[in-house]
């Protein structure tokens, strides 16, 4: 199997790798590039673990060829917080107790910065849809969509 | 010294408050590393070829090929892994599961193992493995299981628990009885009896993290395995046991934990990646796929249960009886015995009996699953337990609380009662607003009862305090949900320190002692004792180093407020010492300042919850939505309260998902057909409400701080409240969880006619 | 596996013509991929369609819509013409997975998987929608409902590549809609659907209608009988039930692992119900 080589952007960084054509995403960023905040779950687009976004869509990085990302713009959870200062979603998450074991953390944070990227005042139940790819077995949500709740409020400085 | 547990009434400054939990950092920016997040310089990577078969006979593996292709480094079958497992049956059964024998016993046993250099290599060669199957005849659903033609499972498997012996083996492995009085009598006192059989499906514990490991043997017999865990002293033992190590040579860390549930408590695939990597002589790391999860590790028992409850008009239970029947998989278990301990618990029964029935299936040996097999139980009990009080004509909360078990009640299972909180779970049920809500068109209400026995057992602690003063607490039970927050806590109370001044970590297995496995609810019960008397061990210390520096007797020396401090004005007249100073000066009083202790945790407190639920039901369709969600549960003490009601709130949301859609699908083929995320359908966001929660706080006369477990009774009574709220909002009793929509509407329409 | 991703469509189909082994289109991928990690396809080759100018278009003419076949779901539903126009369409579309796989997932794709169950189908079957097919021997334009024959397998030939999807202008006094039932509010593949799009005369009375059904047979039904027992009619309880009833009865279903005979009998009959009842409102009937 000859590899592809691929030079793309990943959360701002310039970076150029080769993946064998049938990789998914989620492995160039594991293993190839040491990324492992993205998660594997389930491999096949049903848990949101692997959460990341491509030239600004949520995707899940399982769901997507290495090769496919040429040129594009990556944002992973190793790119949320700003040197020392965490996102607010992300101190949200821990001061609302909205994590347990956390395996499903970085897909809810890129997936809920997603959702308030578009929609900066959501209603419970526009949270709770926006976030209904991404599952949970820990929290029974309810930690989660007080999170993302406070932060809503809080970025719209209200 | 030895640790008073006894329960002694303080007000605390550290237990009860809500910091910021330690490794929330790493687990929000991606950093914290998982059990698939570590790879070793050299590592291979290992896959699994399972069996596709229920149950088949192994004539022969033929390896050769696959051993053949470029970068293949080794491959194991069971003729790898002998069998050294001496007289322990339960040892033998593990290695069996790990790695199938003579026979595979279920779709998704193990038959053969392969490393190679990377993935893509390891896949070819596990398609050049060739098995030779002889198919048997095999049996999934567990009444089945039970017919005298069924197809007989283990040939070394006679009943137990039986007169006489039987002389033919079957499926049919144990059976046992718990209760006390005569239940034939009390039933003939009844004026109102109940009787219902029902059906529980087979449900997984759905962890998001697959099971991940990264073995490293070397020749001269030591070794290194990283792994995600529960247990990682038991993965240790069970390990080395198999492979034939000393316990001492097998060095166990443990990753952070993706969920376990129970899930991680038992060894799967860990045995193969140590063989692998003993053959290979390189590290080896294997992670098995969300298939691979469904089909060959998890589950816990499907069940089919029979309920018999009689009552006087009054509302006074005269009589209960329950058969229980659950399966174990493909090997002999005990699960029944836990579900038919339970069943009964919550109620105070002149006449009670509850047989167990263990059963063996071709399917995947069942793991421990939260509260394991109490729910099951719980489900069929409560569900008899509303439809007699609404035949009575009384409350369903005023029967519970007339028939409830108080403090001194002799438990169905055994064991007098101390002061217990089903009582008041119940009274904080009818005061709650949420009773009293209104209900809305097609919606029901529903309410259930939950009991869990918790666990204590073997526990070890160091505890270092640094140069600096600040603390270091190394434990050895896994972290699955906020332990480190809440045992960081009780070290914190203990030495009068602020929370931020102790770190807590897991220390791997050849830097403490033994410690049982985070599981029955232990973690921060047992630990957090063990962390106490810690405590208590390194204040001592500290006062003897303090009454050194202040040239005094040792006894003269008090500890408050996280400083030493004359015990009166005879002692002298000194300043008092903090930890820092008296740390700083430690090279001169007598070395490091630490405190250790090792125990057997006695006394976890049982734990009861009443949950409320409110459904709404589409009569077209059998869709149902949980409206309303209310959990109330006695802690003992919350030590840390948000992640008390994490617990609460996730196993309710188990809870609703097992009651409503998860379920394990078998073909007639005797394959699993929804080993995924896709099928196997856990309750994502948009299906759950917020879920209420109320903390009562009866403590636990066995522990310095009250503390009972808190993370399995929650998902206890979620079958049987959302059962009888399905079926007060359809007017039809359900008695076959999960509720599908298909199931609702069939009952829907055959109430009908 | 090569991984080849041309700038035209000409250059895509005589890549594929030319495959002598397993060769595939990879526009989203939500299908394809899983279907690799599985094991139930191994690709020799996968032409990746995405830089093909167009392929993410959503054109509006006085003809209707032409919709490039990489356009991904979230994207149909972030077109306000597209929206207003064909409501059951977008819907139907953006109730394919997650919000994660609406960023990927295509409507073209859906429908080349194949499965009786895909939630775009119906609706698209019930709009009358079109699709337009470039190969190695030149171009042609289908019906949605010729396009899946069977479960899993299209009547698309070697090298022949879905460029556009073509949805009709929509009239005046019209609307469209689409229903399924899954187990949980979301992540589930359809047990039953049903799209229905349909027209109203100057008084409110249906005067043509088209009912589709998914998940009950081999392949996404339309069902003339169905659109019969609502035409002519104001949607009066007698209506419905008929409509209920033609449904039903154009049910051939299997029992699986989400759900059984009876339950998707009954339920489709429902589902047109309720679906009819949102297109006759979107069409302003009263």
């Amino acid at each position: 199997m000859s590899g592809v080589h691929v030079s793309t952007t990943i959360n701002g960084d310039p970076v150029e790798f080769v993946c064998n054509a049938d990789e998914p995403l989620l492995d160039v960023l594991r293993d190839r590039l040491g990324l492992t905040g993205a998660k594997e779950g389930c491999g096949t687009g049903d848990c949101g673990a692997c959460s990341v976004t491509v030239n600004g869509r949520l995707v899940c990085s399982c769901l997507v060829l290495g090769a496919e990302v040429g040129g594009a713009a990556i944002e992973t959870i190793e790119g949320m917080a700003t040197g020392d200062q965490l996102h607010p979603l992300q101190k949200n998450f821990i001061s609302h107790a909205a994590l347990q074991c956390g395996i499903c953390t970085p897909g809810f944070l890129i997936a809920a910065k997603a959702l308030l990227d578009k929609n900066p005042d959501p209603s419970e139940e526009e949270i709770r849809f926006g976030l209904a790819g991404n599952l949970c077995r820990c929290t029974g949500y309810d930690k989660i969509v007080r999170a993302v709740q406070a932060t809503a409020k809080e970025m719209r400085g209200a | 010294m030895p640790l008073d547990t006894h329960f002694t009434n303080q007000v605390f400054k550290s237990v009860g408050t809500r910091p910021l939990r330690p490794d929330g950092i790493d687990k929000v920016t991606g950093r914290a590393r998982y059990g698939a997040d570590y790879n070793a310089p050299g590592q291979l990577i290992a896959l699994v070829l399972r069996s596709p078969h229920a149950h088949a006979r192994i004539k022969k593996i033929d390896t050769s090929k696959a051993e053949k292709l470029a970068g293949v480094k080794a491959i194991i079958t069971s003729a790898d892994l002998p069998d050294l497992t001496g007289d322990d049956r339960g040892m033998k059964d593990t290695l069996e599961n790990c790695m199938a024998r003579d026979k595979v016993l279920y779709d998704g046993h193990a038959v053969a193992a392969v490393a190679a250099i990377d993935a893509t290599t390891a896949r070819k060669a596990l398609k050049l493995i060739k098995v030779d199957y002889e198919v048997l005849p095999h049996v999934t659903d567990l009444d089945e299981a039970l017919k005298p033609d069924a197809p007989v499972i283990h040939s070394h498997i006679f009943t137990s628990g039986v007169t006489p012996k039987p002389t033919k083996p079957s499926n049919n492995n144990r059976r046992s009885e718990y209760g006390h009085g005569n239940v034939e009598e009390g039933f003939k006192q009844a004026d109102v009896i109940v009787e219902r059989t029902f059906k529980t499906e087979q449900t997984h514990q759905g962890y998001i993290e697959p099971h991940a490991c990264v073995a490293n043997v070397s020749p001269d017999g030591q070794g290194e395995l990283w792994v995600c865990t529960q247990g990682h002293f038991v993965y240790r033992n069970q390990c080395a046991m198999l492979l034939g190590m000393d316990v001492s040579k097998l060095r166990v860390t443990a990753s952070e934990i993706g969920g376990g549930f129970g899930g991680k408590t038992h060894i799967w695939t860990e045995p193969l990646a140590l063989a692998l990597s003993r053959k290979a002589n390189r590290p080896v790391k294997l992670t098995m796929t969300r298939e691979e999860v469904f089909r060959a590790s998890g589950p816990t028992s499907s069940t089919s249960i029979d309920v018999r409850i009689g009552a006087k008009k009054d509302g006074a239970i005269t009589a209960a009886h329950a058969v229980l029947r659950y399966q174990g998989g493909a090997f002999p278990a005990t699960w029944a015995d836990f579900g038919a301990q339970t069943s009964f618990a919550c109620y105070d029964l002149k006449n009670v009996k509850s047989e167990a029935i263990e059963v063996i299936v071709n399917r995947p040996k069942v793991a421990a699953y939260r509260a394991p097999s109490a729910p099951m139980a719980a489900f069929a009990v409560e569900s008899v337990v509303d439809e007699l009080a609404r035949k009575i004509g009384m409350d369903v909360v005023d029967f519970r609380i007339k028939n409830a078990a108080k403090q001194g009640t002799q438990s169905s299972y055994g064991p007098v009662y101390g002061p217990i909180g089903i009582g008041p779970t119940l009274e904080a049920a009818k005061n709650h607003p949420h009773m009293k809500a209104p209900l809305g068109k097609n919606q029901g209400r529903g309410m259930a009862c939950g009991f869990w026995f918790n666990f204590g057992g073997q526990t070890c602690v160091d505890m270092n305090v640094t140069p600096d003063g600040s603390v270091t607490v190394a434990v050895g039970t896994i972290d699955v949900g906020g332990s480190r927050a809440s045992i960081g806590l009780m070290a914190a109370e203990e030495l009068g320190v602020p929370f931020d001044q102790v770190r807590v970590v897991i220390a791997d297995t050849s830097s403490l002692g033994h410690n049982d496995m985070t599981d029955g609810s232990r973690g921060t019960f047992s630990t957090g004792m063990a962390t106490i008397a810690a405590a208590r061990n390194a204040i001592k210390v500290l006062c003897e180093r303090a009454a050194k520096m202040w040239d005094i007797p040792e006894d003269a020396v008090v500890w408050e407020n996280g400083t030493a401090k004359p015990a009166g004005a005879n002692a002298g007249s000194f300043p008092p010492l903090t930890m820092r100073e008296i740390a700083e000066g430690a090279g001169n009083t007598g070395g490091p300042i630490a405190g250790h202790n090792e125990m057997v945790a006695d006394g976890a407190g049982v734990s009861f919850a009443t949950h409320i639920c409110d459904i709404e039901v589409d009569p077209e369709t059998g869709a149902s939505k949980v409206k309303r969600y209310t959990v109330i549960q006695d802690a003992g003490k919350a030590i840390h309260p948000s992640y008390v009601e994490g617990q609460y709130q996730g196993g309710a949301a188990q809870g609703i998902g097992w009651a409503l859609n998860e379920e394990y699908i078998y073909g007639k083929d005797g394959r699993l057909q929804n080993a995924g995320f896709l099928d196997y359908r856990i309750p994502v966001c948009s299906d759950l409400p917020f879920i209420d929660t109320v903390i009562l706080e009866i403590p636990n006369p066995n522990h310095p701080y009250g503390v009972r477990g808190v993370g399995e009774t929650s998902i206890v009574p979620p079958l049987a409240a959302v059962a009888n709220a399905v079926s007060n909002a359809t007017g039809v009793r359900m008695t076959h969880v999960p509720m599908s929509p298909p199931r609702i509407l069939k009952a829907i329409s055959a109430h009908k006619g | 596996m090569r991984y080849e991703a041309p700038d035209s469509i000409k250059a895509a189909a005589t890549m594929l013509a030319k495959e002598k082994g397993a060769a595939f289109v990879l526009a989203g991928g939500t299908d394809l991929l899983v279907k690799m990690k599985g094991g139930f396809l191994e690709p020799d080759l996968v032409v990746d369609i995405k830089r093909i100018k167009g392929m993410y278009d959503i054109k509006k003419s006085a003809v209707g819509f032409r919709i490039g076949a990489a356009v991904p779901g979230v994207a149909l539903g972030e077109n306000a013409a597209l929206v207003k126009a064909w409501p059951g369409v977008v819907e139907a579309a953006n109730l394919i997975g997650s919000k994660q796989v609406q960023g990927r997932c295509t409507m073209v794709g859906n429908m080349c998987n194949a499965s009786p169950a895909a939630d775009s189908v119906p609706a698209l079957i019930a709009a009358g929608a079109k699709v337009a097919i470039v190969g190695p021997k030149g171009k042609r334009t289908i019906p949605v409902d010729q396009v899946a024959v069977s479960p899993g397998r299209t009547s698309l030939k070697k090298g022949e590549i879905i460029e556009a999807i073509l949805l009709p202008a929509r009239p005046a006094k019209s609307g469209d809609a689409y229903l399924r039932f899954i187990p949980r509010t979301e992540m589930d593949i359809a047990v039953v659907s049903a799209g229905v799009n349909l027209e109203l005369d100057a008084k409110g009375v249906i005067k043509d209608a088209r009912v589709s059904l998914g998940a009950v047979a081999a392949t996404v039904l339309l069902v003339p009988a169905a659109a019969k027992a609502i035409i002519g009619s104001k949607l009066d309880a007698a209506a419905l039930e008929k409509l209920a009833a033609a449904c039903s009865a154009a049910c051939k279903p299997i029992d699986d692992k989400r759900g059984t005979i009876e339950f998707r009998t009954k339920v489709a009959g429902v589902l047109a119900r309720r679906a009819v009842m949102i297109a006759y409102s979107r069409a302003g009937g009263k």
